[in-house]
């Protein structure tokens, strides 16, 4: 599909503000409120648009601890990626799971209750996690920006 | 709004779940799910709202069909520590229009970044002259983003 400048108009609009209500966003990108939501449904059928999801703030569930986990793994075993993510899926602190090209080959983003429960996830769960060469920590301290807009 | 824990039953639970992967499910269609009249469905996605733990919608896109098929992890650690202005970083980083994420941290960096370009040259252009120029920026480790999975994490 073509995306053309009224789409990127109104991605641009729905990216920066995706709560805002969509009479308010259709005014921002200059069209009518039907334009918006023609325009709307023609990119969440072509999956330009593939989710709108609701964030969830850990911290207000009483997750107070965010770790961010950066692991090198054993490579020298070819099925060391696929294993090592099979089991890092069922750790139920686990909310993330990105691969990397770099340094870093995995990351895991943790969430824990305090850092008696995080010292118990770590050494139970992460560690016995299977084919880790290398793993390192940074705790979040504060979320400075978090947007998924696009300079488009 | 007040942030703070609240105690959360299974139905509560299983709404965010919904909500996490459907965020703009209406009242009625989380009431029909969930076995709760309209009202009643609007009444918990409100107290959980306002307790801070459904902050805002979260728009997916493909990024890489629009044109941004790079996304880059920085980690950045500042030049010297104590003289440089955490608040002249987080300013000027936070205006780079192709930053999407920037959080302080404690470990071998202090500041992650999520970056996105349209190609590796475009992030090299980023890199060089928007990251590099940075007040008070030291080493820059980067690692491109291969395949990324949200979890539900503990209301799994």
């Amino acid at each position: 599909m073509q995306v053309d400048d009224t789409d990127r108009r109104i991605l641009r609009q729905m990216l920066a503000e995706p709560s805002a209500p969509r009479s308010l966003l259709a005014d921002r990108a200059g069209v009518t409120a039907a334009t918006l939501a023609r325009r709307v449904e023609r990119l969440r059928e072509t999956g330009m648009i593939r989710n709108v999801r609701a964030a969830i703030d850990w911290r207000a569930l009483g997750f107070e601890v965010e770790v961010s986990l950066r692991f090198t793994l054993d490579k020298t075993n070819p099925r060391a990626f696929d294993e090592f993510i099979a089991a890092a899926r069922e750790v139920p602190e686990v909310v993330a799971i990105e691969t990397f090209l770099g340094r870093v080959d995995v990351r895991l983003n943790v969430v824990a209750r305090d850092m008696g429960h995080y010292q118990e996830v770590y050494r139970a769960r992460i560690l016995s996690l299977p084919h880790i060469a290398e793993v390192d920590a940074l705790m979040l301290i504060a979320t400075i920006k978090d947007s998924e807009g696009l300079p488009l | 709004m007040i942030k703070g824990v609240i105690d959360l039953d299974d139905t509560d639970r299983g709404m965010l779940r919904a909500l996490s992967l459907e965020g703009d499910l209406t009242a009625g269609e989380l009431g029909r799910r969930f076995g709760l009249s309209q009202p009643a469905a609007w009444r918990r996605v409100k107290r959980m709202e306002e307790a801070g733990i459904l902050s805002n919608l979260r728009l997916e896109v493909d990024r890489a069909a629009l044109g941004f098929g790079v996304t880059v992890f920085l980690g950045v650690k500042l030049a010297t520590k104590g003289r440089v202005s955490l608040e002249d970083f987080e300013r000027a980083v936070q205006a780079i229009p192709e930053v999407q994420v920037v959080q302080h941290v404690l470990g071998m960096f202090d500041y992650r970044l999520r970056v996105v370009a349209r190609d590796i040259a475009d992030f090299e252009r980023v890199l060089r002259r928007r990251i590099m120029t940075l007040p008070g920026l030291g080493q820059v480790e980067a690692n491109v983003l291969l395949t990324e999975e949200r979890r539900m994490g503990p209301l799994g």
